[in-house]
């Protein structure tokens, strides 16, 4: 360590980096700070291209499994081809699944020494979970292209133009920007990166399979039809298949009719209950 | 010194956990462009002092401003005047050496311009040029606690958080942040560092403030702390045995104090006052008594001697290795 070098100082009251003052400056730089996170977890990301690869293994794996060896037995509501009918589901699925990645990174982030320093600079509090979103965010639009590319391979088509096929897209989108937020909160409650991956998965199992993402509602007894029905997961994924063209939509139930209201519904009511509830969550932090 | 000019102040901090008080009337104040440190066992509260005055704890009552401003009331304009180098080395592990320092100084909203040079000079700074490409997971804890202080100098803190900072280094990297801390006081930068070891404390410290169960027991330069809270001590070796007697009569005389005698090695010592006026008058005596003596040493207390009076416990069994 050379210490003879002249430090060059550097003002800590530079005009640049003032604190935020009024309602506008602070949303600006919560959003500059936001996105410079979004930057850093990206790093992360390419940093350890392992665990992508590893983690659209099982999406691809559903395609295959369920979309050729199962789906030979599989039975679609009317007429058409099952892994038609399956793709948006896996899309929807894979938004699920993502829920334990950014779960676990949170809490990562907070058991770790860094975040006393993100929290001791003068940067937007919300900056950290927001930025974990947006890295999740372009991360899903990432494994969507993969998947959508996948899906190409093996027969499935949009058919309703560009235009509906990218509605489709944004609705998925939107509900995974609600279980991001999920994540963030599971995260912060269970500080232990190890254990909150594991309470994801027997969570996110039971509700993709209570759901349209394999099998129609109505090919369900009654009672389990009505839960898949209302799941938050089935309104995305049949507005996806209403969107994208595919077969498999409509039902008796009034959920299933209204498919486009709920999977606009749902995420915003998630993210309205969950996204506050892991902000404060991050703020205790300080006690 | 008043407390709007001070740098640190704090005055009555309270923090309990449950029932556990971890800050128990807190005062503290550090004028500007001084080192304080915090000296106390563990668990006395000096990380709990320093994380509420960097903004990361909230506390029960009390109040305190860092840099002139309100540490409750205006928590962002205290983070934009410190630096926080924490025990634990506090950067992205994932992220290379150099791209912790961008993100920093990204989020401490630099120009992008001034970060990515601030960064070069900082890394050179600290003998990381080699390995900024390198991720920070691959980094020796010198390394890793290095880059840490680098990542706390991206702009130049008023005042200066070291939390144990050269806790599990080796002395070639703890003498080097020694001297990094030393040039930024030059600068004009207030530093307060909690620390278990005497020897930094005494090295680095223009004032020590000693803390014992939550709150601050004694304070002062380290010169007054072992003055005030330990005795010089005289100490003799007689060259004859059978003189040990009449010498120890004539030590008690003039010192007036509890005179120790160790008879393996002829040796006798007792703690002194006025230690030039004792020695000359010690070794008169002991001249007029024809007394022969191998050995006179005055010697000044130790913190560690000082510390263990202050608080009636040491500092930690670390003190030792450290020491």
């Amino acid at each position: 360590m050379s210490t003879t070098v002249e430090m060059v100082r550097v003002p800590s009251s530079g005009a640049e980096q003032a604190p935020a003052s009024g309602a506008l400056g602070r949303l600006r730089w919560a959003v500059v700070d936001g996105w410079v996170m979004t930057g850093r977890n990206m790093r992360h990301v390419i940093r350890s291209p392992e665990e992508i690869v590893l983690y659209f293994s099982l999406p691809i794996m559903f395609v295959l499994v369920f979309g050729y060896v199962f789906g030979s037995g599989m039975a679609v509501p009317g007429d058409g081809s099952y892994r038609e009918f399956l793709l948006p589901g896996v899309f929807v699925m894979t938004m699920l699944y993502g829920l334990g990645a950014t779960a676990s990174q949170i809490a990562v982030d907070a058991g770790r020494g860094v975040v006393d320093r993100f929290r001791s600079l003068p940067m937007a509090r919300s900056a950290l979970l927001t930025g974990r979103a947006g890295a999740d965010l372009l991360r899903a639009l990432l494994e969507l292209t993969v998947l959508v590319v996948c899906g190409l391979l093996v027969g499935w088509r949009w058919r309703n133009g560009m235009g509906d096929a990218l509605a489709a897209v944004g609705l998925i989108l939107l509900l995974r920007l609600a279980f991001t937020w999920l994540g963030i909160l599971l995260g912060l409650l269970v500080p232990n990166p190890d254990t909150v991956s594991v309470i994801v998965f027997p969570f996110a199992f039971p509700l993709t399979a209570l759901s349209n993402v394999f099998v129609a509602p109505e090919l369900l007894p009654d009672w389990l039809g009505a839960i898949a029905a209302w799941n938050p997961l089935s309104a995305t994924v049949a507005a996806a298949r209403e969107l994208f063209g595919n077969p498999g939509i409509g039902g008796e139930s009034w959920a299933a009719q209204h498919a486009l209201l709920l999977a606009v519904g749902w995420p915003v009511l998630l993210i309205a209950v969950l996204a506050p509830l892991a902000v404060r969550r991050y703020q205790r932090l300080s006690r | 010194m008043t407390d709007e000019t001070s740098a640190v102040v704090a005055r009555g901090l309270r923090k309990t956990y449950g029932r556990t008080t971890a800050l128990d009337g807190f005062d503290l104040t550090v004028p500007r462009g001084t080192v304080c440190g915090l000296l106390g066992p563990n668990g006395a509260g000096k990380t709990t002092a320093l994380r509420v005055l960097a903004t990361l704890l909230r506390f029960d009552a009390g109040h305190a401003r860092v840099a002139g401003h309100d540490v409750t009331r205006h928590p962002e304009r205290v983070r934009a005047a410190i630096g926080l180098t924490g025990q634990y080395a506090a950067v992205d592990e994932t992220l290379s050496g150099r791209q912790n320092l961008v993100l920093f100084g990204r989020l401490r909203h630099l120009p992008a311009r001034m970060v990515r040079q601030r960064s070069d000079e900082l890394l050179d700074r600290f003998g990381l040029t080699d390995v900024a490409g390198r991720s920070a997971a691959t980094y020796s804890g010198g390394m890793r606690r290095r880059l840490d202080l680098a990542a706390s100098l991206i702009t130049t803190p008023e005042v200066l958080f070291l939390d144990e900072p050269t806790t599990g280094l080796d002395p070639r990297s703890r003498n080097g942040l020694w001297d990094a801390v030393r040039t930024l006081v030059t600068g004009g930068t207030t530093v307060l560092l909690t620390t278990q070891y005497l020897e930094e404390a005494d090295q680095l410290a223009d004032r020590i403030s000693v803390v014992d169960a939550g709150r601050v027991v004694a304070e002062g330069t380290p010169a007054e702390l072992k003055t005030r809270f330990g005795a010089d001590r005289i100490e003799l070796v007689v060259r004859h045995a059978g003189q040990l007697t009449a010498a120890a009569g004539l030590v008690e005389r003039i010192t007036g104090g509890q005179v120790r005698v160790d008879r393996e090695i002829r040796r006798l010592s007792a703690p002194v006052a006025d230690r030039i006026t004792a020695l000359a008058d010690l070794l008169r005596a002991l001249q007029d008594a024809s007394i022969a003596v191998e050995d006179v040493v005055l010697r000044r207390p130790t913190l560690d001697e000082a510390f263990l009076n202050i608080t009636g416990h040491g500092a930690s069994e670390r003190t030792e290795v450290a020491a």
